[in-house]
């Protein structure tokens, strides 16, 4: 075992028990903390992947301000930061078979596929992972079109917010 | 020779030998190297942060035409490590009803986000942690972390003084980060790169010159990233008493005072990296890697001492006022900025150097004037409105 499998598994383990606690913890400011825990261990990973654009991009936009904004709408909505109801509702028991046919439909799909066993083949010396999705995001045989459309999804999203909320006198 | 140029090679090359020949496979002898350079730097960083402690007092008295600490040792030299004594044999609180994991992980997060970011800090040319490709990128994710500290100390210590001076801190934080990062990006587009070492080998001319408003930008943002005053709404004594950390006492509070300390020390430092040349100084960093240091570290000291005399002459400024003057002023200009400079830089993509300079120099100087033209006729609209309503009322 090497020493990057030694740490994905570390970090792995880590995000996988933040996870587990998010949506155990009796306590909605404690799940947030917890949730920010497991965006971190992804963050991890990205970066043991060597995408170290999307690792820091994790940071910023998750744990900067989509989990900030998370925890400032639980403590101006609640009283109690605690829940009191139960933790399960009734559909656990199909949830629960949803989710284990899942997991054996990734294993069966991961075991019948090749590269799994295969190990990557490291970067080239000079390659620069930044500028090279950078230049993919603008480029017009690459990803130029779902970016334009993505800014035009957020524009309109920004324009109605803006639109709801603003208070006419 | 080879010393003073790459103090660190020659000392790792050395360790590496010593552990060698304690039969140490050459990895883990590697991986021990990498921590006790981190130690050293974290060590000698702690170091330097005791003595901010007294610059910082030092330069507030004067400012304030006072002397400051001169009682112990030459020059009240020696008044922080009594600070720290203090600090330390003081009765450590827990207040009732505070949620004690994320009230003592805190301020330990507080005084990390200031210490990861020297990881990408460029000391001289062949001294620097890692030579992140997103470097810029990484200030800002840092800057995250600090805000969630703070959100954290501010819910955990169960006071609402430090409810909401957290909720303050974390909007003005939030907010300022925008306008940082867009003129962050303008020293990358001068470089083609966002690695902080790339943007200091690259300023044979310092930005500074190319770009001096989105300098002032960075600036201002940095003081409001910082919480320090006129921004510091967040802690404002008179009516907060002391924002998020009321309720930490002993070392837990010496973490929050001395990490902003250390960030505000760090934010001068990457004031000097960004837009005036870091260790560059005509080319004194190549005699040596110390100078090198040195060069930097008296650069940072000058964005330091800016800081503190910003911090120290100008007063408070409202909540809303600062939200809205960074959305409503700080943020398009720097936008419009990050614009016309990708725009300049294409157009004068093939002229000599100094058409570069100039035209850079000109279109932030440009968009400076018609900035303030914009909020100046703005803001005399708005005063003409509030006044010509308030007449009304007086002849009712």
């Amino acid at each position: 075992m090497t020493i990057d499998q030694i740490i994905f598994l570390v970090v792995a383990v880590a995000t996988l028990i933040a996870a587990f606690r998010v949506v155990t913890t009796g306590n909605l400011i404690h799940a947030a903390f917890w949730l920010i825990a497991a965006l971190f261990g992804v963050a991890a990973i990205f970066a043991i992947l060597h995408a170290s654009f999307l690792a820091v991009v994790q940071v910023v936009v998750y744990i900067g301000a989509i989990s900030i904004l998370f925890i400032f709408a639980v403590m101006l909505t609640r009283k109690d930061m605690r829940d009191q109801g139960p933790q399960l509702n009734r559909n656990w028991g199909f949830g629960a078979f949803l989710a284990a046919l899942a997991l054996v439909g990734l294993v069966f799909l991961v075991h019948g596929w090749s590269g799994v066993t295969k190990t990557a083949p490291a970067f080239p010396s000079e390659f620069d992972a930044v500028s090279a999705l950078g230049n993919a995001l603008v480029s017009p045989d690459a990803y130029v079109l779902p970016f334009e459309v993505a800014s035009v999804l957020l524009v309109a999203a920004l324009v109605g917010a803006v639109y709801v909320a603003y208070n006419r006198k | 020779m080879d010393f003073l140029k790459d103090p660190l090679k020659v000392a790792a090359d050395w360790l590496l030998g010593i552990f060698a020949g304690w039969g140490m496979p050459e990895l883990w002898a590697n991986v021990l190297i990498g921590f006790l350079g981190i130690f050293i730097l974290v060590a000698l960083l702690m170091v330097l942060d005791i003595f901010l402690v007294w610059i910082e007092r030092k330069v507030v008295s004067r400012f304030q035409s006072r002397i400051g600490p001169n009682r112990v040792g030459p020059f009240g030299l020696i008044q922080p490590f009594a600070d720290i004594i203090k600090l330390l044999i003081k009765e450590d609180t827990t207040p009732e009803g505070a949620d004690r994991v994320l009230y003592n992980l805190a301020p330990i997060l507080s005084m990390m986000s200031v210490l990861i970011l020297w990881a990408v800090v460029p000391l001289a040319p062949s001294i620097l942690g890692v030579d992140l490709n997103i470097g810029v990128l990484y200030i800002i994710a840092a800057g995250a972390i600090g805000t969630l500290s703070i959100i954290m100390a501010g819910w955990s210590s169960n006071n609402k003084y430090s409810l909401i001076g957290a909720f303050r801190e974390a909007a003005v934080m939030l907010s300022f980060e925008i306008p940082m990062l867009t003129v962050m990006l303008i020293p990358t587009i001068f470089t083609g790169s966002m690695g902080i070492g790339a943007i200091t080998q690259a300023q044979d001319t310092w930005f500074v010159f190319l770009a001096p408003l989105a300098a002032v930008i960075f600036l201002i943002a940095a003081i409001a990233e910082l919480g320090r005053s006129p921004f510091d709404m967040g802690e404002a004594e008179s009516e907060l008493i002391s924002g998020y950390n009321i309720e930490y006492s002993g070392m837990k509070f010496g973490m929050f005072y001395a990490g902003e300390l250390l960030h505000a020390f760090t934010f001068g430092g990457f004031w000097a990296i960004l837009f005036f040349g870091g260790y560059r100084f005509f080319g004194l960093e190549q005699v040596s890697a110390f100078l090198a240091i040195a060069i930097l570290f008296f650069k940072a000291f000058i964005g330091y001492w800016i800081i503190m005399w910003i911090k120290y002459t100008l007063l408070r400024i409202r909540i809303d006022h600062m939200l809205a003057f960074n959305w409503k002023f700080l943020t398009p200009v720097a936008f419009v900025l990050l614009m016309a400079t990708a725009f300049m830089n294409a157009l004068l993509a093939d002229a000599s150097n100094w058409l570069y300079i100039g035209g850079m120099f000109l279109s932030n100087v440009l968009v400076a004037w018609i900035s303030l033209e914009v909020a100046r006729s703005a803001s005399r609209r708005e005063r003409e409105r509030v006044e010509g309503g308030k007449a009304v009322e007086a002849h009712q």
